[in-house]
């Protein structure tokens, strides 16, 4: 077979890290085809979810003022539900759309988002050829040279695995295992739809600007927690627990979450709303640790979730930037190298430039902190109840409230000790 | 127009397929299956496609799939004896995402 009817690159999978790789390919005059096994760019993909704008950038600083965004994220929440009550932080901060810098983040719908990535890559030259499934990788004497998908046979310099956190491409390649069931979270989610007007009312939000919103307390003590995103005519809501925990706790992901939404601190946002789609989603909650200890083989590269590249700090959950990244990374040793023996040593480089790789290692220590189970249910318990003392005006004599929450600490099931070692933990961790 | 806890069916009457009639993506072991004492399957499934018939066996219903992939994880004992993608073009397909 001549060189002309080999790709320089064959990227399994159109979300954004496969499509940055291709993006940035096309760019430079490569030879590439993106297989999606969906009918459009998108379609099997989900997010909670949001963008951080400064990968986008990375990518091309032309393209966001143009890209199929949401909301422009000005407030950051932070929930705690115990029962039917609930404490909301909410940090407000102006600067994140002062019209002077790029916003820092947008909160994103992934059908639309990934069909307009893709139409961009496709400007840039890059093919992209939708409801066509990879089913297995072509090797020769360990070289991957190419994919099959059916009848067809189709070769490339280098195959970059960009199909998500269920890899079967780097399954197939040998560079993953089984999925060990404690290191992913099962995510399921609502997209419910409410006017503008109204999402701006309630959230008390300006014109394009949005919230995002973790929520803690929300699983019965599973280990996971909830999200809402506001989109520009709906609501993202949603849930993420892991797996293992609810066989234990013998109750359905499904009702779980139909409680989430039916609290009344979340129904009274989502009310006179309708969902118009329900989805769900494996995440891997693994970061740091739970990338694999190959990212590459000679002539295939591993990105975006396939690599396991995302971060959960309780807080804030990272992962399309890292795909971004990502693909950048991919796209740049394939460019640089041009050769399937020398892209992988490449492809680690760039992954340490893009920052991506030191910025999963400075947030290994919150797996640790997540993995403390008190934070699913104790720990909410504690923050509502001594909230409940602090705003309980009866007209008796009060308590001494230091006396009330070492009673709201026993009550949550919690000793000082346990305290003390958890945050001294935390502090460790972080 | 107004929000209300859904049972699952609901929930993916909301969303996009196209079946593939011809062809499961997702096949069980029968006999494996009902060897099985934990079931995660039941629990962790969050289409709910995964239940227990009256004999005790459990059936599965790979039309309303989402794909996420939960049960091929969970599955310890083998009893899921194939679990592909859909397809080319077939299975859900987000509008949202």
């Amino acid at each position: 077979m001549g060189t002309e009817d080999r790709f320089d690159a064959i990227i399994v999978g159109a979300g954004p890290a496969g499509l940055a790789c291709a993006y940035l390919l096309g760019q430079a005059g490569k030879s590439v085809l993106v297989i999606e096994r969906g009918d459009a760019p998108g379609v099997k993909n989900v997010t909670g979810g949001r963008l951080y704008t400064y990968a986008l950038n990375m990518l091309d600083d032309k393209l966001l003022e143009e890209a199929a965004l949401e909301r422009i994220v000005t407030h950051e929440q932070i929930m705690i539900l115990n029962g039917d009550k609930s404490i909301n932080i909410d940090y407000h901060d102006p600067a994140f759309n002062d019209g002077k810098t790029p916003p820092q983040a947008y909160t994103v719908l992934r059908a639309v988002f990934d069909q307009w990535l893709a139409e961009k890559a496709e400007e840039m030259g890059a093919l992209v050829a939708c409801g066509i499934r990879v089913d297995g990788l072509i090797e020769e004497d360990g070289r991957v040279i190419g994919v099959i998908a059916g009848e067809d046979e189709m070769f490339a310099e280098v195959v970059v695995a960009a199909d998500g956190v269920n890899s079967l491409t780097a399954q197939k390649a040998g560079l993953i295992g089984d999925i060990p069931a404690h290191t992913v979270g099962v995510g399921v989610k609502e997209v419910i739809e409410l006017p503008a007007e109204i999402i701006e009312e309630r959230f008390n939000l300006k014109n394009d600007e949005g919230a995002a919103r973790m929520i803690l307390g929300c699983t019965e003590g599973i280990h996971g927690g909830g999200f809402l995103y506001t989109n520009k005519e709906s609501i993202s809501l949603g849930c993420v627990f892991m797996p293992s925990e609810i066989v234990e706790h013998g109750k359905q992901v499904h009702d779980i979450f139909q409680e989430l939404k039916m609290h009344p601190a979340i129904y009274s946002l989502i009310r006179d709303g309708e969902t118009v789609e329900y989805s769900a989603h494996l995440v891997s909650e693994a970061g740091y640790r739970g990338i694999p200890r190959k990212l590459f083989k000679e002539g295939l590269l591993l990105v975006g979730d396939s690599a396991g590249f995302v971060i959960n700090t309780g807080y804030s959950i990272r992962g399309i930037d890292l795909a971004l990244l990502s693909g950048i990374a991919a796209a740049r040793a394939i460019i640089a190298t041009g050769d399937a023996r020398k892209v992988g040593a490449a492809y680690l480089a760039e992954l340490e430039k893009t920052l991506l790789m030191p910025t999963m290692k400075m947030t290994d220590g919150y797996h640790d902190i997540l993995s403390i189970p008190r934070i699913y249910s104790n720990y909410p318990q504690l923050a509502v109840g001594v909230m409940e003392k602090l705003f309980t005006v009866d007209g008796q004599t009060p308590t001494r409230i230091r006396k009330q929450i070492m009673t709201e600490i026993r009550v949550s099931g919690l000793t000082v000790w346990q305290l003390l070692k958890d945050g001294f933990k935390g502090v460790k961790s972080v | 127009m107004t929000i209300k806890s859904l049972d699952a069916a609901e929930l993916l009457s909301r969303n996009k397929f196209n079946i593939d009639e011809e062809l499961a993506h997702i096949v069980l072991d029968k006999e494996k299956c009902s060897a099985c004492k934990e079931k995660p399957c039941l629990f962790v499934c969050p289409a709910v496609l995964y239940r227990l018939d009256k004999n005790g066996e459990i059936s599965f219903d790979y039309a309303g799939c989402l794909e996420c992939g939960t049960c091929r994880v969970m599955c310890q004992n083998h009893g899921i004896k194939k679990w592909e993608y859909p397809r080319g073009t077939f299975g859900v397909s987000f509008r949202y995402g």
